[in-house]
């Protein structure tokens, strides 16, 4: 399954798409390759243009400019040909409230010429208790897995997941996980949208961050945590005036502080060595009699590269 | 072969989904039925109601209430207060007053629908000879009953009509709005599923809910109603699958374009009101003016109801009816197609 319609091992491959919507540049020229058998994740905050991306390579909005190349093919030459060989979970779709878990997925086996048996499906998003309820009856997780079910009904080459566990709590979060991780398994091709670091680092093996519309940063998530270069962020939370006492030049100056960043009481070092950094942090604070509300040191994550490029958060919240 | 499949598939889920509403089968099934007990009720024909008049004053007054007591369909009263009385007469409880004299006066308002008919039972009162007289007749009496000029019987392939078009354009209208707003439609966009499989599994599952709904009113209006079934059968199954497909073009039509269901429901009640009214479902649309006439004649639900009347009424053909199928046709060709090509799929 892996390489055979994708060539050189890329199964989806978008070159200078760009999407706009009157004024606003919803996707402002954009590139990666999703390598045959593994998942790319496109991650971004709100609004960054991820839903359009997406949207673009299942063939659902005609790019204002760009090519889309996906398992070799183009939407222009085979769309049924692709349409067969992928499988889609859109950002917010109902499904038809009325018909039953089992009913929905034969509707849409039906729409493929060939694909799995629907009650496999059902063991491989954990619905087979459920097969014979209504789908408004069904929690949100169990939604969400019926939504990737009826994406992988088709025996699918490549998943277009755009925020697949959006709202769940975190059990069912990780129990699509787990569906994503099979089908990986398999062969398949994911690509994924996120703002979940976590989901991210989890599942993707190549990222490709975004915001307002361009790439700001792209590798692996290791890759990409490694281009902060700090071994680990420290947090203080200073009342606002022990903020005030400080001021960025003397936290630079600090040994092995590399960037200082501040939010409203709080400052926020990325430190290359943390040990040295900390001897020096706690005296200086002590002369100056500020009050230490609260102090975190941690691994740098995906968030504090978000943070570093753009100035802002991943997630709103 | 996968395309037959996905089509019997597409029309069993919609078949599925609207038995699956009971409010649907509320509207499509029990509403038209009990509209029309109620209104065939309310309006059945009880034969011409009396007339209240009342002989007002003294003395004479009462000799004439008396003489005038005999006459047919006419209730007579006596009162000595005329104020008393022409207040009665301006509330609708007395058509007319009658006041003695030679000749007496009859006072009344000849605005009303009532006063011409009391006019004339009082005349006919006053002029009836004593009982034993044997003038020669004017006119001979041949009484009859005329099935099928009862107001439900007109009514009532009306209401057939107008449920042919509710059904089949709320059904569709809504039905595609509905999938439209809840991305539905996107979703199985994304799949091979063919865009034509999915419009016409729409007009399919309609075929089988019409052959339901028009089979269970009609067998109701027949046998509770007893309102006359003079055509054949065919006739009037083709003129009903006919109806339901024009008015499934024009459901399509209205939710070619809307976002929303709200936005398909107001579009659906523009579209559907003015037949409400003026395509002869309650009421014939002869009472509108001449002028407007030939244009109501044009709209699809009185071509409908025209043919229905016709073949259920008088037992026409469909050879008959051919003028009104002529404007159906025309009006569905055009739905389809301004449909098709104006429809937004996402
Ligand atoms: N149909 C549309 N018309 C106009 N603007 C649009 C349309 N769709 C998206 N946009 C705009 O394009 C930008 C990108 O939207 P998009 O949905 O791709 O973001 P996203 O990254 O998926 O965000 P989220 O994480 O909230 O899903 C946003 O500013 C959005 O307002
Ligand atoms: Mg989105």
């Amino acid at each position: 399954m892996s390489a055979a319609g994708g060539g050189n091992g890329v199964a989806v491959r978008a070159r200078g798409l760009v999407k706009r919507y009157g004024d606003l540049v919803a996707v402002g020229g954009i590139d990666f390759e999703a390598r045959s058998g593994t998942c790319l994740g496109l991650l971004g905050p709100n609004g960054a243009g991820k839903t359009t991306c997406i949207e673009m390579l299942e063939g659902l909005k005609p790019p204002d400019e760009g090519e889309i190349e996906i398992l070799g093919r183009t939407w222009r030459s085979a769309p049924r040909e692709i349409r067969q060989r992928i499988g889609v979970q859109l950002q917010e779709t109902d499904l038809l409230d009325k018909l039953t878990v089992l009913e929905t997925l034969r509707l849409f086996r039906t729409f493929y010429s060939r694909g799995r048996d629907v009650g496999e499906v059902l063991g491989l998003v954990g619905l087979e208790e459920k097969r014979d309820a209504w789908v408004e009856k069904l929690s949100g997780g169990q939604k969400q897995r019926l939504a990737l079910g009826c994406a992988l009904v088709s025996l699918p080459e490549v998943l277009f997941l755009d925020e697949p566990t959006t709202g769940l709590d975190p059990q069912a979060r990780r129990r699509v996980w787990e569906i994503v991780e099979d089908f990986k398994r398999g062969g398949g091709t994911v690509l994924l949208t996120s703002h979940y670091m976590e989901e991210a680092e989890r599942l993707a093996d190549d990222l490709v961050i975004v915001d307002r519309g361009k790439v700001i940063a792209e590798g692996s998530p290791a890759a990409i945590i490694a281009s902060l270069g700090a071994e680990s962020i420290v947090e203080l939370r200073l009342g606002d005036e022990g903020a005030d006492a400080l001021d960025d030049e003397e936290l630079a100056a600090l040994p092995g502080v590399k960037e200082v960043r501040r939010e409203t009481g709080a400052i926020t070092l990325a430190v290359t060595a943390t040990q040295a950094c900390m001897g020096a942090l706690l005296p200086l604070l002590e002369r100056r009699a500020v009050t230490l509300e609260d102090l975190h040191t941690h691994r740098p994550t995906l968030e504090d590269v978000f943070v570093a490029l753009t100035g802002k958060h991943l997630r709103d919240e | 072969m996968s395309s037959f499949n996905e089509l019997w598939e597409l029309t069993r889920t919609r078949t599925l989904l609207f038995l699956r509403e009971p409010e649907i089968l509320f509207w499509v099934f029990i509403f038209p039925m009990v509209l029309a007990a109620v209104l065939g009720f309310a309006f059945r024909n009880t034969g011409p109601s009396p007339n209240r008049v009342c002989v007002v004053g003294g003395g004479d007054a009462a000799a004439l209430a008396e003489r005038l007591s005999g006459a047919e369909n006419l209730e007579v009263e006596h009162a000595e207060d005329l104020e008393e009385a022409e207040l009665e007469l301006r509330n609708g409880n007395y058509d007319a007053l009658i006041l003695p004299g030679s000749p007496p006066v009859v006072r009344l308002d000849p605005q009303r629908p009532e006063a011409d008919a009391a006019r004339l039972r009082i005349e006919l009162g006053l002029a009836a000879p004593p009982a034993d007289g044997d003038r020669d007749p004017v006119l001979e009496l041949d009484e009859v009953t005329a099935i099928g000029s009862r107001y439900i019987d007109f009514l009532f392939p009306g209401l057939l009509g107008l449920n042919l078009m509710g059904t089949g354009m709320w059904s569709i209208g809504f039905g595609v709005a509905d999938l439209r707003k809840r991305k539905i439609l996107k979703r199985m966009l994304v799949t091979p599923m063919r865009r034509a499989s999915l419009l016409l599994s729409f007009l399919l599952a309609r075929l089988v809910w019409l052959f339901l709904e028009v089979a269970l009113l009609t067998t109701f209006g027949v046998l509770v109603l007893d309102v006359p079934f003079r055509g054949g059968l065919f006739a009037f199954a083709a003129l009903s699958v006919f109806g339901a497909m024009i008015f499934a073009g024009l459901g399509l039509l209205a939710a070619s374009r809307v976002r929303t269901v709200e936005g398909a429901s107001g579009m659906l009640n523009l579209i559907m009101m003015p037949m409400w009214l003026a395509s002869g479902v309650f009421f014939s649309y002869e009472r509108f003016p001449e002028a407007v006439q030939p244009v109501l004649r044009l709209l699809p639900l009185t071509a409908l109801n025209d043919a229905l009347r016709d073949v259920m009424l008088d037992g026409a053909g469909l050879l008959a009816v051919a003028p009104e199928l002529g404007i159906q046709l025309a009006w569905g060709i055009v739905a389809f197609l301004v449909a098709l090509n104006i429809f937004r799929w996402e």
